[in-house]
């Protein structure tokens, strides 16, 4: 689910054509969401603010009910999440689509944060070589 | 789990307006767009959708209670009450003395139950007199207990405490406000 929730639409549109067909219960629609935070010495949880969040929900034909909520504003995201979240429950199908969508989507998005990783480390200062130049 | 309205915004809105109608002018019947295969009829449905959320408690005791129950909660995230305690019931069978009426203080905190009949506009013929009637008018139901007017005259004449009922059957609804006379 997190890696269909942090793939964008376009990359899960692939995944269309293994889709088995189904019914939208519910959106795919917009909404906000409180996000929760915890700071200072304390830890006490705070209001961080609010972000938008696309949801939905469908009931393939067999019966499996799949649901999604994806941040950002992409209901084709959501919509096609939530339709492979049920077909991700029907053991007939979980292999396959595992295989085909999921571990290549995990696979990219770890390159990703792979690559933006190498990128801010390149970048980084070390800051007690001045300090124990002082001494 | 069946879909709620096809668009909750414009539908629930409509519906609204339609549950005011009915209550200001009882007796009118009016025609509303519900979701079907929930295992209530559309009207009934609708009604749910368009009252209930996540503040109003709702008790349900129609249909299937696996699937309806279940469809209430995904769609409405309204809590689930005995029928005492809730702020609407919805039901095909009336309890008379188990619903809240409110106080003489309060009498907004009473309950809506929401009727399931056989049918609206055939059936036994109710007189109904009263606020929002100009002098009488009549409803036909059909499957409402035989003694529906001696029991409701109970429920009128303890004005301003008493719970409304809203009458629900395949695609149509009415409503019988607790100031309405059923002869």
């Amino acid at each position: 689910m997190a890696v269909l929730a942090r793939a964008p639409g376009a990359e899960l549109e692939a995944a269309g054509a293994l889709l088995p067909p189904y019914t939208v219960v519910r959106g795919p629609e917009l909404g906000l969401v409180l996000l929760r935070g915890r700071a200072g010495g304390t830890g006490a949880a705070f209001n961080v603010g609010e972000a938008t969040l696309a949801r939905c929900t469908v009931r393939s034909d067999a019966g499996y009910v799949g649901h999604a909520y994806c941040l950002g504003r992409d209901l084709r995201q959501a919509e096609l999440a939530a339709a492979l979240d049920a077909a991700l429950q029907d053991p007939a199908r979980a292999t396959a689509i595992k295989a085909a969508v999921i571990a290549p989507l995990a696979h990219a998005q770890a390159e990703r944060r792979r690559a933006t990783a190498e990128r801010a480390a390149a970048t980084q200062v070390q800051f007690l070589t001045l300090a124990t130049g002082r001494s | 789990m069946t879909p709620g309205f096809a668009n909750p915004v414009l539908d629930a809105q409509a519906c609204f307006r339609c549950v005011l109608d009915a209550m200001a002018r009882p007796g009118t019947m009016h025609a509303v767009q519900g979701p079907a295969d929930t295992g209530l009829d559309p009207a009934t449905a609708a009604v749910l959708l368009t009252l209930c959320d996540a503040d109003t408690s709702v008790c349900s005791q129609i249909g299937d209670k696996a699937t309806t129950i279940p469809w209430l909660q995904f769609h409405c995230g309204a809590p689930i009450h005995s029928a005492d305690q809730a702020e609407f019931i919805v039901t095909d069978q009336l309890e008379w003395s188990s619903y809240g009426i409110g106080s003489d203080d309060a009498p907004e905190r009473s309950a809506t139950v929401i009727l399931q009949v056989a049918a609206l506009g055939s059936g036994a013929t109710l007189t109904l007199s009263g606020p929002g009637i100009a002098e009488a008018t009549s409803l036909a139901v059909a499957g409402l207990p035989d003694d529906f007017a001696a029991q409701w005259a109970r429920n009128r004449a303890r004005f301003p405490r008493g719970f409304d009922v809203i009458l629900c059957a395949g695609d149509r609804m009415a409503a019988l406000p607790r100031s309405v006379t059923v002869a």
